[in-house]
């Protein structure tokens, strides 16, 4: 097979879930259950594959094809490419893999209603193949718009629940409205280069010297994708979506989609801005930018006792520290974070589905009122507890391994900070999802009716959450096997040899702007430079895995008897509470709240990055 | 966070973006200049496949995907509002209340305009690479002239001549089509929604390739689409009641 | 005259922000967003207009050679536009389903979600 046929693949990978889609709608109700699950599953393996085959080309060299085969002539083209180099291809598959799991999981246990979900879910994947496969920025505002449409609608379909609909529209407006302020930045940039491709794009900016209007163009562009990606302040819309979501839609949220936000912004600064812009401005802004979501997101994630509601904090807390890795701004902060994210997502879309297993059984997700519920479910507490821990990056899990480049990548950059945060974010997003095990798997700490510490109403507690499924009585086998698929490829990332050096090949292409316009605008495809650093197991960092997770188990186990602490202990965390009760209360659920904020972090951001060129 | 705070950290924010704004119009071209490069190279290409309209060109046939994605958003949009207003389990439909009076005038209006918005919208849609027009604003005048059937006749009159259905497959058709033409470039040429029809004649009926086709198509699905979307709306004020108490009054 | 029509977009981006943020009715909240957008709709005709140019159809009066606007970002405001009116929909259809579950459609009366 050529490049020239893997790249034909590439368009296949958003038609044919969309064209399955229509013929859901056409078919309305005539199609039976069965047959609605059987198609879904069928087309995301197909989209796997495609991106499979894909991702083998891009090894190579980038995978350029020409929509409307508008090729360019010396360099220029009205047309809009698709450009797929093994991170992007990766990402892709991904998508589709994570696609499958969740399809997988929802087998004859989602209420069909008419396909709709079905139907949305496949949109849903045409959208967010479309965005991490286009080389054009206005393209990426349509496929991103897609993404959002299916996703909101994805966010209120248990419109029983009087939640979700809720969360649905907190969502929806706040990343519309970044939408927008985004679309703006894409005309402002049109504007003065009169282009909308990734490379041409690029390519002029290599010609001028950045200015004012291409840093306010660069920080409004990249506004929409820090919503997706949910950095703070543009996080708050989060929580609340996932909350209300059904868990396998969750696990697309919290396992892909929020991460394609980040890919999006990186993606745009290394082709258009990355020659234009002084990298330590970028460095400035999302150093700090990425360690604040970080810390809060952990901080919030122990807060929580509505299960979903941690786990979407725990995604908070992670893409910051993705963030962080990413703004290095080097091939190793960058494959740290491809690893990372890739096992992250296996981590916690598992978990997602556990937690929805939990609430298709007993009709909640509260964690303290699920005190000792599971002490008979054996086998799922083991995958929940080796879910925890891989969260908090217990080796061999992949998500350690990233954790422990990404930690090295910034200690080299210069940021000796960096394992603490790392260690500290982890133990503390891992803790809360083990003392939650703790509390409903072992029965461990007092019970809520005895004395034990109880929901405060103030805050959302996951008691009013609604089933989404018939009630079960035993858990079907399709869920069982999607979690251990998620939690293999977890698992996967980190022990399969080999795997660290793909993804160093997979960062070395994507921080490569000169090599992407001359395989897009020229067609040459410069093989992709070997990377001088390789991603692999190292004592520290095996080390460092283990601390974070010992760390993890110690904060659960304190957690679960604090309420049995003496007094005198308590009273010393009592500042330290009242501080995070503070920071809990601007999660008010209010969307004036959410849009004030965007703006504030427009700002912030634009303060952060530097607006007024420094010369030199 | 108070009224006032929300108030506060919105205008701090909003002062912060302004003069990103303003820096950014500051550094663009001055308005009405003659500074276009992308334009400078659509247009030769609009002309090369004989399309008279560029914009339509641009659409359907130099960026074509954009519209694929985007009509992949109606297509969307349409399933999730089915989906967020399909009646809940302790709703169920009722009979739609009886018409209330209407002013003679505004029927005969309606009766005259229904069938002139219908010809204009088809014309629109025809001539949608020739002309001012397309897919999308024929699809729009389309739907809004069945809905001219509401203002003039009845809910009833309106729901027999819109059998949701029908529509849908149609929304559906237009939308799959969309993507299966383009799959035939793919087959064709190798390049997805690649212009494999000939071009014909810059300026006649037949011209443009695949433009009108796609036009076409987009009509079918965006007026489709939009009776779709108006009659989950109308369900929802009109004729759905919960426990059997009407929610809302009676349609105007 | 030059600055006026981008300070227009601007102004319309901010003022529909603004009516999201001071929103007491979700469905006001939702038709604020469509006026921001339509900021960008002023923001794009403008970059793409240019004087004494004529409209990117060409036809028996507008000869191929002429000198028109832009029509890429004629293009672009009306896939933007189809994305607005198709967004707006179903944030109404979302906005419906709120009232529905909670009885109102006051953002700050709605306080299912917090913390």
């Amino acid at each position: 097979m050529t490049s020239g046929t893997a790249a034909h693949l590439m368009p296949l990978a958003i038609a044919v879930p969309v064209l399955v889609a229509c013929l859901m709608v056409a078919a309305g109700s005539r199609l039976p259950h069965h047959v609605l699950d059987l198609l879904g599953v069928a087309t995301s393996l197909t989209v796997c594959a495609l991106a499979a085959v894909v991702l083998t080309r891009s090894a190579d060299g980038r995978v350029v094809t020409w929509n409307g085969d508008w090729r360019p002539k010396r360099g220029v083209s009205v047309g809009i490419p698709l450009v797929a180099d093994s991170l992007s291809a990766g990402t892709a598959l991904l998508i589709a893999g994570l696609m499958s799991c969740a399809l997988l999981y929802s087998w004859r246990y989602y209420s069909p209603v008419r396909g709709y979900y079905h139907a949305l879910m496949l949109l849903f994947l045409a959208g967010m193949e479309g965005f991490v496969l286009s080389g054009d920025l206005f393209d990426m505002f349509v496929f991103f718009e897609l993404m959002g449409i299916a996703a909101y609608a994805l966010t209120g379909l248990k419109i029983e629940d009087p939640t979700a609909v809720q969360g649905g529209l907190n969502f929806g407006i706040v990343n519309s409205l970044g939408a927008y302020f985004s679309l703006a930045g894409i005309g402002v940039l049109y504007a003065r280069h009169g282009q909308l491709g990734l490379a041409p794009l690029g390519q002029r900016l290599t010609e001028h010297r950045a200015d004012a209007l291409t840093v306010v163009a660069l920080v409004v562009i990249v506004t929409c994708f820090l919503v997706k990606a949910a950095v703070v302040p543009f996080h708050f819309w989060l929580p609340d979506a996932h909350a209300v979501a059904p868990a396998p839609v969750c696990v697309l949220f919290s396992g892909v989609m929020v991460e394609l936000g980040l890919y999006g912004a990186f993606r745009v600064f290394w082709t258009v801005f990355g020659s234009a812009v002084p990298h330590d401005d970028i460095r400035g802004a999302f150093l700090p930018a990425g360690v604040l979501t970080a810390v809060v997101g952990a901080l919030m994630c122990f807060a929580q006792s509505h299960l979903k509601r941690m786990l979407a904090y725990s995604t908070i807390a992670h893409v910051g520290l993705f963030t962080t890795g990413l703004a290095t701004l080097t091939p190793e902060g960058t494959a740290g974070v491809a690893l990372y994210a890739a096992a992250h997502a296996g981590v916690k879309s598992a978990l997602f589905l556990l937690v929805g297993v939990i609430l298709a059984r007993h009709g909640h997700v509260d964690e303290l009122k699920l005190h000792g519920c599971g002490r008979d479910a054996r086998f799922v507490s083991w995958l929940y507890f080796a879910a925890g821990a891989a969260l908090a990056g217990l080796p061999p899990f992949g998500t350690a391994l990233g954790k422990s480049v990404t930690e090295e990548a910034l200690t080299r950059a210069g940021h000796p900070w960096g394992p603490a945060v790392f260690v500290a974010v982890s133990a503390l997003t891992g803790g809360a999802v083990l003392r939650a095990g703790f509390r409903i798997y072992l029965g461990a700490g007092p019970a809520p009716d005895a004395g034990g510490p109880v929901a405060i109403a103030a805050q959302t507690t996951g008691i009013e959450e609604h089933r989404e499924t018939e009630q079960l009585s035993r858990t079907p086998r399709t869920m069982y096997a999607a979690v251990l698929l998620l939690l293999a490829g977890g698992l996967a990332v980190g022990v399969l040899p080999g795997a660290g050096r793909a993804f160093d090949h997979a960062a070395e292409g994507f921080t490569d702007p000169r090599g992407y316009a001359a395989a897009v605008l020229f067609g040459t495809a410069p093989a992709v430079g070997s990377p001088h650093h390789e991603s692999t197991w190292t004592a520290q960092g095996v080390v460092l895995g283990c601390v974070s997770t010992a760390a993890a188990v110690l904060l659960a186990a304190a957690a679960v008897r604090a309420p049995r602490a003496p007094d005198a202990r308590r009273a010393r965390l009592r500042p330290f509470l009242r501080s995070l009760a503070a920071v809990r209360a601007l999660h008010s659920g209010h969307v004036g709240d959410y849009a004030a904020w965007l703006l504030f972090g427009m700002t912030a951001l634009a303060a952060l990055v530097g607006v007024l060129p420094v010369d030199g | 966070m108070s009224s006032r705070g929300r108030l506060a950290l919105f205008l701090l924010g909003a002062a912060g973006v302004a003069v990103l704004f303003a820096t950014a119009f500051l550094g663009m071209p001055a308005f009405g200049s003659e500074d276009h490069p992308y334009r400078d190279l659509a247009v030769p290409a609009a002309v090369r496949h004989a399309t008279a309209n560029v914009v339509s060109s641009v659409n359907f046939d130099q960026r074509g995907i954009d519209t694929f994605g985007e009509e992949t958003i109606v297509l969307g949009s349409v399933i999730g509002v089915a989906a967020l207003l399909r009646p809940a389990q302790r709703e169920s439909e009722q009979r739609p209340p009886p018409d209330r009076h209407r002013l003679e005038s505004t029927t005969l209006l309606g009766y005259v305009l229904l069938p002139v918005t219908l010809v204009v919208g088809l014309d629109v849609v025809a001539h949608g690479h020739v002309s001012p027009g397309g897919g999308f604003q024929g699809g729009v005048i389309l739907a809004t002239g069945f809905h001219l059937l509401y203002l003039a006749g009845s809910y009833q009159a309106l729901a027999r001549l819109r059998p949701v259905e029908i529509f849908d497959r149609g929304e559906a058709l237009g939308a799959g089509l969309f993507g299966v033409l383009g799959a035939a470039g793919l087959a064709a040429t190798g390049a997805f929604l690649a212009n494999v029809i000939p071009t014909g004649s810059f300026g006649q009926l037949f011209s443009g390739g695949t433009v009108p086709v796609l036009n076409v198509l987009v009509g079918l699905e965006v007026s489709c689409g939009a009776v779709v979307l108006l009659t989950h709306f109308f369900t929802e004020a009109i004729t759905l009641s919960v426990g059997g108490r009407r929610e809302r009054g009676g349609g105007t | 005259m030059n600055l006026y029509a981008y300070g227009v977009a601007g102004w319309l981006l901010l003022v529909g922000a603004f009516g999201v943020v001071r929103s007491a009715n979700l469905v006001h909240a939702v038709v604020s967003l469509s006026v921001a957008q339509s900021g960008t709709y002023v923001l794009l005709l403008c970059v793409g207009y240019q004087r004494a140019a004529g409209a990117p159809v060409f036809g028996s009066t507008l000869r191929p050679s002429t000198r028109v606007t832009d029509p890429v970002v004629q293009a672009m405001t009306l896939t933007d536009i189809v994305v607005s009116a198709t967004v707006t929909a179903l944030l109404l259809a979302t906005a419906v389903q709120v009232h529905k579950q909670q009885g109102t459609v006051d953002p700050n009366r709605l306080s299912a979600l917090k913390g």
